[in-house]
């Protein structure tokens, strides 16, 4: 964290000297890299708390990427612009105003325009304030890098969150319930020849399940993850 | 200006406060109408759901005029107090605040092919914070049709199951009154003989395990609501028993 603040890494200075397209090869590894390499919930193990609370359902959880990719890129570009200003002795207190206050905005707009999902969700958007990824992304990296590469940042580390916590949704609903976004998709002939759905899978330990098997594959497929000793 | 002085630290923090503040207030103002259509049109829902009308939201307006034919708000002695509007100006929060006599009773007249159920809003407390619903009874005031309960702030997966189907069917055809027209209730019972809930006379349902206090809160708030309507039924009955 603190290396990125003080921008010696090396890779920062060099980025922020040269003047580069908007989708550079580094800036679209700002995307692509929470993906894979650097994915808050399975490699960072960071909000895991609400992984495991909304993916019982695939359209919660599709709102809360939703919610999350808002909240993180425009927290993310306002903390950015705010960055030569922001008193340092209170800039935890600065990145929770502002994280607080786009959370606010994203609840109001979701109980006037979609009040179903917000009953749904309920708790679970004013938690976004708590979510670490948010924060840690904050602190990391908008405090000391463009409004560009931090909308990038903010955007590509919510994406990585919402895809693992659409497919631990996907997986659940698809086992627990039998249905994909509501509709049914096991067949009746299926739970005729005594297919049951498995009430587990509704259960939050399950998604820590789903999230370890994630990890599991994730890490049988790129080495570099594993670590040595 | 130093970054680190004190003076722009406390300078910051206000700016700061005031614009936050003025783009929260306008947002929320901006979007109330929205929002307040929303809770309105849910409530609408949720009367027409206890009567076994289920509906999306935008089709509750319509649908809510079409069957629900009368609308009253009753005074505790059971007559009728015509100045008040029910559905737009009770708030049931505010209502139990006061003292009985003072208070006014929702109740709702929903005719749905030739049969006529009374819907009866309701509302206790649960563990944490408020539960509320609402109870449809048949024509005979007594047999329970449907209901529908909702909380603030019950536990998920234990307070907040009283929402659940599973939960809401236990007191279809419940009996409110006993065979000598004494207010029963029902009771939200953890000994109870009949957990698959088959006779529907022994004014009980089966309770859900590690929700004790919020299904002590359904009892009380059917009880101490359907109390209030009591003397309405009874003129209510009168007048059927004169009319046969």
């Amino acid at each position: 964290m603190i290396k990125n603040k003080k921008n010696n890494n090396p890779l920062i200075l060099f980025l922020s000297k040269t003047s580069e397209p908007l989708f550079s090869k580094k800036n679209k590894a700002l995307l692509s890299d929470p993906m894979d390499d650097n994915n808050p919930i399975t490699v960072q193990v960071l909000g895991v708390c609400s992984a495991l609370a909304i993916t019982v359902q695939l359209k919660a959880a599709i709102v809360m990427t939703v919610s999350v990719i808002a909240v993180m890129a425009a927290s993310n570009v306002i903390v950015s612009l705010l960055r030569d200003l922001i008193p340092n002795r209170i800039r935890i207190i600065v990145q929770l105003v502002v994280v607080a206050s786009m959370v606010i905005l994203v609840d109001q707009v979701l109980r006037a325009y979609a009040y179903d999902v917000s009953k749904e969700l309920s708790i679970f958007i004013g938690l976004i304030i708590t979510n670490c990824i948010v924060m840690g992304r904050l602190e990391a990296f908008a405090l000391g890098n463009g409004v560009w590469r931090s909308f990038l940042d903010g955007v590509g580390n919510a994406a990585a969150y919402g895809f693992i916590l659409i497919l631990v949704a996907f997986v659940r609903e698809l086992f627990g319930s039998g249905n994909l976004l509501g509709y049914q998709i096991i067949p009746d002939s299926f739970y005729e020849m005594g297919y049951e759905n498995n009430g587990f899978m509704l259960l939050s330990p399950m998604a820590l399940i789903i999230v370890g098997v994630i990890i599991w594959i994730q890490r049988s497929r790129n080495r570099k993850l594993i670590e040595k000793g | 200006m130093d970054r680190d002085s004190n003076l722009y630290t406390f300078l910051f923090a206000a700016v700061m406060v005031l614009v936050v503040a003025t783009v929260l207030a306008f947002t929320s103002q901006s979007l109330k109408d929205l929002q307040d259509e929303n809770v309105r049109k849910e409530k609408m829902q949720n009367i027409l759901s206890t009567v076994g009308i289920i509906t999306d939201r935008d089709a509750a307006e319509d649908l809510f005029n079409k069957y629900i034919e009368e609308k009253y708000s009753l005074k505790n002695d059971g007559s009728i107090n015509s100045s008040v509007d029910p559905f737009s100006q009770i708030k049931l929060s505010l209502e139990l605040k006061k003292s009985p006599d003072q208070q006014n009773f929702p109740l709702y007249i929903a005719n749905i092919e030739n049969s006529k159920y009374y819907i009866i809003p309701i509302r206790g407390n649960g563990l944490w914070n408020a539960i509320y619903g609402y109870i449809s009874l048949k024509e005979d005031l007594n047999t329970i049709k449907g209901v529908v309960f909702d909380h603030v702030g019950e536990t998920a997966g234990l307070g907040a199951e009283i929402t659940q189907d599973w939960f809401k069917e236990r007191f279809i055809d419940e009996k409110l009154f006993d065979s000598n027209n004494n207010l029963m209730g029902i009771m939200v019972s953890k000994t109870n003989n009949d957990p698959s809930n088959l006779d529907k006379n022994d004014h009980e349902v089966d309770a859900i395990s590690g929700a004790t206090i919020t299904g002590d809160g359904v009892s009380d708030m059917i009880k101490e609501r359907i109390q209030h309507y009591v003397p309405f039924f009874n003129s209510l009955k009168n007048k059927q028993i004169a009319l046969n």
